[in-house]
């Protein structure tokens, strides 16, 4: 029996158990992200002072919701389906032991449906990081650990798909560089869900009673081995993303093969100890360990971002001059298609990520600079820069190319998607923008009440905090409203789109394949190595892509001003020792 | 297109990489190095650095440490919290609880204080406002810490690392005096 079929308007096979997979875990990822919409309405609107809705047990419950369906389950279902395609998809190939990549599936919905009723039962409002000694109901744990399991199974479902390949020879030559970004970040996520089960799986028995004591300083460090590196993954795989996207709306080819590839190696060997960020301010670390591990001497995990800052836009510039777009330095940019989500998702995340998130983490990461940071609502504003709208966004663009590829619906409300991305990045661009001022002026992250009403002692933050929080409201709430336009776009899709192939009825979008007769293909076409290049680009004389170079050199301008402003900004404060 | 196909060349990793990259690369790696170095140079050229110190102790032992600052050196109180002037270059205690920080402490402007820091239940977060110093503090462990005020007024510690519901009620007064 046939179990592929051709995407005409792509040409991607899809293996049909791998496509089920994908639309999956594509929709549990979209359930999530929807749970954390709604829960971050509610933490944006508390910490807007002057509206300040929900009552103090409430908020504290909610933002622990919104960290973990925003961070953990929607990013890593979504992932999941990045991972069967990266493999299967992009190798032409079966995916491997598709019901064990059932049961992982189902292990994960399992794992986030206990903890969020953890959650919602109240007595779990822990925040995503659960520091113990403050205690979580065990059920609250042991989601996570069973979340954690389902994908690891997928992960090596993945790499048993790689293995198939290889063995069925069913590509020439090595595996494309998107395929070898998901290896990354499933490489990483391995090393990340081992870490998690370091510490959950004692910290389960702990409230369960088994185990008496777990030590603090321990469970942050190890914790944040899995909670720091879990970002790493979020970047290996969007990264892939953005050359999955540049070349198919470009056909662009990554400018050099091996300095890409090695970029994402330098994200495996570089970044396993970054939970070293987290503890920069905590006792009982010295500061010779601090140092080494946020940047192992010589920052090659930053090294590796501002690589694929360059390679990412500049093949995508070269491959659009290549069309003659060559006018000026920036003729390639403008005449990019903006009308389309798929674009402009990709290229505010890539800016966004790279201008605010990058930045602010290098920065924030820095031993001594911590010291004014740590724990503020800095911390929340650059990881909404590094996530929300890296990630996500990211994901977002993504799901407007997949709708057609994968899903066969043309786009319910063409015109609301094609400005989402507009409305979501203004709206989180104006509250990370703002969110870092007010961290700056030292406002807590995590902390309901600004006024401290009913504390005995009494404090202050200054009235500008005040207004930077209020406009942080407004970007967050057109954030939000960002979010629903994806949702009703995504969903709309499924539901009401228009059926691009015979449909196998009203749920083919929601994990069923389509009808039996679009798999009309035994076996795909070996996949074929990328054509040569006619002429050899690379080693020329000249700059291939100039506009990039000098967006690259604004970045780096950005980034010492900015580096050194917070140096001067810490020489202002007590001087400790 | 290729960046979803495999390679053009077998053997990639022998085409030559363009003049662009290979500048790009060198100057980030040179900022990265800078900002490496600038991590040891403010050891030891900065005024602003966290002292290595620290000790491991329980709840008990601390308390008394603290309770035994705050007989010595009591000099008022406010709203039930002792007010604690210790002498310059003493050790200074303080302590985060659910949900404060005690005692108040007065210190002089100018003076280095050895300040120790512990909590006696979960994770708090030392947040000195409106300096804008923050701290993690973990129960179990002990930190110390060499400040030196330069300026003189009131100040507020608080707590911003999530301790539960009481949380933003946490906070904590050091009050520097010119001397």
């Amino acid at each position: 029996m046939a179990q592929f079929r051709v995407c005409p308007d792509s040409g991607f096979y899809f293996d049909r158990s791998a496509e089920s997979l994908m639309k999956a875990n594509a929709v549990a990822g979209a359930v999530s992200l929807l749970i954390a919409g709604i829960l971050a309405l509610g933490v944006i609107l508390t910490r807007w002072q002057e509206v300040h809705l929900l009552p103090a047990d409430m908020f504290y419950q909610v933002l622990t919701g919104h960290g973990i369906n925003a961070l953990i389950f929607w990013i890593i279902f979504f992932e999941m389906a990045i991972l069967y395609f990266a493999s299967s998809t992009l190798l032409r190939t079966r995916i491997a032991a598709p019901r064990w990549a059932w049961l992982g599936f189902a292990l994960m919905i399992i794992g986030m449906v206990m903890n969020n009723v953890a959650v919602l039962q109240g007595n779990s409002s822990v925040m995503m990081t659960s520091y113990a000694p403050m205690q979580a109901a065990p059920h609250f744990y042991l989601g996570l650990i069973l979340f954690a399991v389902g994908a690891l199974i997928g992960c090596f479902v993945f790499l048993g798909t790689l293995v198939i390949a290889r063995e069925d020879r069913t590509y020439e030559g090595s595996i494309p560089l998107v395929t070898f970004g998901a290896l990354t970040a499933c490489i990483i996520a391995i090393f990340t869900i081992a870490s998690g089960a370091i510490i959950l799986v004692p910290t389960f028995l702990w409230s369960i009673g088994y185990i008496g004591h777990i030590d603090a300083a321990m469970y942050r460090v190890i914790w944040w081995g899995m909670g720091h590196s879990s970002q790493q993954i979020n970047v290996a795989a969007h990264v892939s993303v953005w050359y999955l996207i540049v070349g198919v709306l470009f056909n662009a080819r990554p400018m050099s093969e091996k300095v890409s590839r090695s970029a994402f190696l330098l994200y495996i060997l570089f970044l396993q100890l970054a939970s070293a960020h987290h503890i920069l301010v905590d006792p009982g670390i010295s500061s010779e360990w601090k140092v080494f591990n946020t940047s192992y001497a010589m920052y090659l995990a930053v090294l590796a971002s501002m690589i694929h800052g360059l390679t990412v836009p500049g093949s995508m510039e070269v491959a659009q001059r290549a069309k003659g777009y060559t006018k000026g330095m920036f003729e390639w940019l403008r005449k990019a298609p903006w009308g389309n989500p798929v674009f402009s998702g990709f290229f505010f995340s890539l800016i966004i990520f790279g201008f605010i998130g990058g930045i602010t983490g290098v920065v924030m990461g820095t031993e001594q600079i911590n010291l004014i940071i740590h724990n503020t609502i800095y911390v929340p504003a650059h990881f909404h820069a590094t996530v929300a709208v890296g990630t996500t966004l990211t994901f977002m663009a993504l799901t407007y190319l997949l709708i057609p590829v994968l899903f066969r619906r043309a786009l319910f409300l063409p015109g609301v998607a094609k400005i989402q991305p507009y409305v979501f990045s203004a709206g989180m661009t104006l509250m990370i923008l703002f969110m870092l001022g007010a961290g700056t002026l030292g406002v807590a992250r995590r902390h309901w009440d600004m006024d401290f009403t009913g504390a005995l002692l009494a404090f202050e933050y200054p009235g500008t905090a005040y207004t930077l929080m209020a406009v942080a409201g407004i970007g967050g709430v057109l954030g939000v409203l960002g979010g629903a336009m994806y949702l009703v776009v995504t969903v709309g899709s499924l539901l009401f789109g228009k059926k691009l192939d015979e449909s196998a009825g009203l749920l083919q979008g929601f994990g069923m394949p389509l009808a039996p007769s679009s798999y009309n293909v035994e076996q795909p076409e070996r996949l074929q190595m990328a054509p040569k290049l006619a002429v050899e680009q690379h080693g020329s004389a000249g700059f291939e892509a100039p506009g990039t170079f000098a967006l690259a050199l604004a970045l780096l301008v950005c980034f010492v001003v900015y580096y050194f402003i917070n140096w001067d900004y810490l020489s202002s404060v007590w001087p400790l020792s | 297109m290729s960046s979803f196909l495999p390679p053009s060349e077998r053997n990639w990793w022998s085409t030559p990489v363009g003049k662009q990259e290979i500048i790009w690369i060198g100057i980030a790696l040179v900022w990265c190095l800078i900002m490496f170095f600038m991590m040891p140079y403010w050891h030891i050229y900065g005024k602003q650095n966290l002292s290595n110190e620290a000790y491991q102790t329980n709840a008990p032992r601390y308390q008394a440490n603290v309770d035994a600052m705050v007989a010595s050196y009591k000099v008022g109180e406010e709203a039930g919290m002792p007010i604690v002037r210790p002498p310059p270059g003493s050790d200074v205690y303080m302590l985060g609880r659910l949900w404060q920080w005690y005692p108040i402490l007065e210190l002089e402007k100018n003076q280095s204080y050895r300040l120790h820091l512990s909590s006696m239940d979960w994770n708090h977060g030392f947040s000195l406002q409106p300096v804008n110093i923050n701290l993690q503090i973990v129960p179990g462990y002990e930190m110390v810490i060499t400040v030196a005020p330069d300026q003189a007024g009131e100040f507020t510690v608080v707590c911003n690392e999530f301790c539960g519901i009481g949380h933003h009620l946490m906070l904590g007064k050091i009050y520097v005096k010119e001397n």
